[in-house]
């Protein structure tokens, strides 16, 4: 049997190759998708304009917005000079946040009565105005610290210091790239897979195919082990840039996170040869790929949290198998996740795997037939 | 009649007869008609229910090594919280596995001696470590657990019968979305990603398809003109795309809840000035790669992923670095998503929608000539 599927695996691998097109989108889509698209995948809210409206016009109020000046989160400030200019500024988008200083602001504060400073933020973006408010807080609080080491008013409830694990620095890198790892390869794994067996059938030389001694399944596994030979060769890459052009750092085992990216290709593999046995034409099936790819990926907990799901919602992101290689992925290159935990959700998709193969061999069989 | 409108009633004719022609073809042809009704639908939905920033439910690990008053009355206020999901141990070993294995959100330690003595610092006499593989959940955790934090503070002091008066607080207010929901923005936001993809991905397969098979220079070769030719391929795809733009608009609105500010008239003009960026695109993509495959892989690497990423619909522009932020501005999506943001939850703001329209047309402008360029030098 091996001896019959051999030829046909080498085939399948010079039939990709020897396409111009296919070649540099198979080379080269990965590694610039993956340079651009983990500098892109940021939620990092840096660099904002802030407008200021100071009615108290005093030292106090100057003091004031010369912190939030010299703060690294601010790229400006925007002097506004009425209350009638707050409105166009937010509509506009020119400062996702306006800082409104009452004019009675240095009269309380010298009163020692509690000044509070109105902060309008832009809800058009509200995780960006939630993370704006949470910089403003901290700007206010160092300041009535130092007031209240001068013996004016209470100090500040204390300041909650936390620790960030796996990631000291907080570098957005860190957090994207291992996501964007698993999302790139699922895409190039579906994109081989899913249109070999459709791309043959329009071409007419999957008829050759089925007059040779070869039975089905024999050309499914060729298909599948050529398909997933490509894969892994460019996983590897984009691996290899994710830890040494972009610094992410490799905690746990490379060899364990190669052996489940393995695991994780077939299941994806399953997929694309089912998707491709569905169809009778490329065009039919690059759509099938697509209606499952971009579900898969919104679902995977890659650009926003499962948990923020709902619950019915989660339960339906189990036997999605980017799903189990996200936790993966991030596990090992950030956390040095323990095998055990990496045995859990490897199964699901050695199941997956399993499933979507037979299933794609049964189709594959009841469609030649 | 003179002859020059004698010209144009051929032409106009032309059009007709081909865009008949690509009508009966759309009808016939099951593909079409799930690219722009089901895949944007199914794309909605998932966007809809999927993707939301909103914490529900933080799970906290909370480690109580010694019990004082002081940390039941801490632990009551972190477990009636409906944010924070609660557990308790009374050491950290169990919790850093937890941690590791992505199973809580963050650990919250109080550690012995967690008395009033020790609350009187400027540091809290608590440690919080949360989870960096997600930086921004773990930005908001910690946001969340200082707001406990200095809640409980206050409310501690008051049963002390203090009055605490901070100098100065902040005062927040949340324009155009009080509540803080970002399905309100996401939503909107996702209609001009889905637009995108369904626009381009209808022009780019089916005039690949054309000149696959060979009838584009079956077309070319009778008296059609090129604008003609192009009018006619446009025209129907240009339909189909506003009927997918409004069953989106509706889905949005009835279904996830969405406010809608603005009006549907200028809605309607900035939508169909968008849609001609897309097919435009797609209209180029297709007769500069004239195969179906690359042109269904190009549509993906150049509309689908680039509107993702650089559009700012669910990604900060303002945080990526500056070339990209440079490039954005090539990419159609990115003044729509800030349209549809503005028209939905703060209404007809003209100081937004003027810039973002001009965008969009210099856009189509751009991949219609070059289209209308390259057929023509193609076929010389």
């Amino acid at each position: 049997m091996f001896v019959r599927i051999w030829p046909l695996f080498i085939k399948e691998l010079l039939a990709n190759w020897r396409d111009k097109h296919n070649r540099y989108l198979l080379i080269f889509a990965p590694i610039i998708e993956l340079l651009i698209f983990s500098f892109t995948a940021t939620q990092d809210v840096k660099n904002v304009p802030l407008a200021v409206l100071d009615q108290d016009r005093t030292s106090l109020s100057g003091e004031l917005i010369s912190r939030f000046e010299g703060s690294p989160q601010f790229s400006r400030v925007i002097r506004l000079n009425g209350t009638a200019e707050i409105a166009p500024v937010i509509d506009a988008g020119v400062a996702p946040a306006v800082l409104n200083i009452g004019s009675d602001f240095s009269r309380r504060l010298h009163a020692g009565e509690p000044a509070q400073i109105q902060l309008l933020l832009d809800g058009r973006r509200s995780n960006a105005a939630q993370i704006i408010q949470g910089y403003a807080n901290e700007i206010v609080n160092r300041v009535n610290t130092e007031l209240a080491q001068l013996g004016q008013g209470q100090g500040p409830p204390s300041v909650v210091v936390a620790r960030t694990w796996f990631n000291p620095n907080s570098d957005t890198l860190w957090s994207t790239v291992p996501g964007l790892f698993v999302v790139i390869i699922a895409a190039f794994g579906m994109m081989v897979s899913g249109l070999s067996v459709a791309r043959e059938r329009e071409l007419g030389s999957f008829e050759q195919l089925l007059v040779s001694p070869l039975t089905s399944t024999e050309i499914l596994i060729g298909k599948a082990l050529s398909a997933l030979a490509i894969a892994t060769t460019l996983g590897m890459i984009v691996m290899l840039i994710a830890m040494y052009g972009l610094g992410i750092p490799m905690q746990g085992s490379m060899f364990l996170l190669i052996a489940a990216m393995i695991v994780y290709l077939l299941s994806i593999i399953g997929v694309g040869l089912f998707i491709s046995a569905l169809s009778d034409t490329q065009q039919q099936a690059i759509i099938g790929v697509f209606m499952f790819l971009a579900p898969a990926i919104l679902l995977s907990g890659y650009a926003t949290p499962i948990a923020s799901m709902p619950d019915w919602l989660q339960t339906v992101t189990l036997a999605n198998p980017i799903r189990h290689f996200v936790v993966i992925s991030k596990g090992l290159f950030l956390k040095d996740l323990p095998v055990d935990v990496v045995m859990a959700h490897l199964w699901p998709l050695a199941l997956i795997a399993v499933v979507t193969l037979s299933a794609a061999a049964w189709l594959f069989r009841y469609k030649t037939a | 009649m003179s002859a020059p409108q004698v010209a144009w009633q051929n032409r106009l004719r032309r059009i007709a007869a081909l865009i008949r022609k690509e009508t009966r073809q759309i009808m016939r042809d099951p593909s079409t008609l799930i690219i722009a009704v089901i895949l944007p639908m199914t794309l909605l939905f998932l966007f809809g229910y999927g993707v939301s920033f909103d914490a529900r439910r933080i799970e906290i690990g909370l480690v109580i090594e010694e019990a004082t008053p002081e940390a039941a009355s801490f632990t009551t206020s972190l477990t009636s919280s409906p944010l924070f999901s609660t557990r308790t141990a009374r050491d950290r070993h169990g919790f850093e596995s937890d941690l590791v294995a992505g199973r809580i959100d963050g650990i919250v330690v109080l550690a012995a001696g967690f008395s009033a003595e020790t609350l009187r610092g400027d540091r809290a006499p608590i440690q919080v470590i949360v989870d960096g593989s997600d930086a921004n959940k773990a930005t908001l955790v910690r946001n969340y657990l200082q707001g406990v934090w200095a809640n409980w503070l206050m409310q501690e002091a008051v049963t002390r019968g203090e009055h605490p008066n901070l100098p100065m607080t902040i005062e927040p207010r949340v324009w155009f979305n009080p509540e803080v929901s970002s399905h309100h923005y996401l939503v909107p936001g996702s209609i001009a990603i889905i637009l995108m993809l369904i626009g381009s991905l209808l022009t780019a397969l089916v005039v690949a398809r054309e000149w696959e098979r060979g009838t584009m220079e079956a077309l070319l070769a009778t008296p059609v003109g090129i604008v003609e030719l192009m009018a006619a391929k446009l025209i129907p795809y240009f339909v189909l795309g506003m009927i997918t733009m409004t069953l989106a608009t509706g889905t949005a609105i009835f279904l996830f809840g969405v406010p809608f500010r603005g009006s549907f008239a200028v809605l309607s003009l900035t939508s169909a000035m968008f849609l001609m960026t897309a097919l435009g695109q797609g209209l180029l993509i297709s007769t500069a790669t004239r195969n179906q495959l690359v042109a269904a892989q190009g549509t993906m690497v150049s509309a689908f992923l680039p509107s993702f990423f650089l559009s700012g619909f669910v990604f900060e522009i303002a945080g990526m670095p500056f070339p990209l932020q440079i490039a954005s501005y090539a990419i159609p999506a990115r003044y729509f998503v800030s349209v549809l943001q503005t028209s939905f939850l703060a209404g007809d703001v003209w100081s937004v929608i003027w810039p973002n329209l001009a965008g969009m047309a210099v856009i189509a402008s751009v991949y219609l000539a070059v289209t209308a360029l390259i057929t023509k030098t193609r076929l010389d």
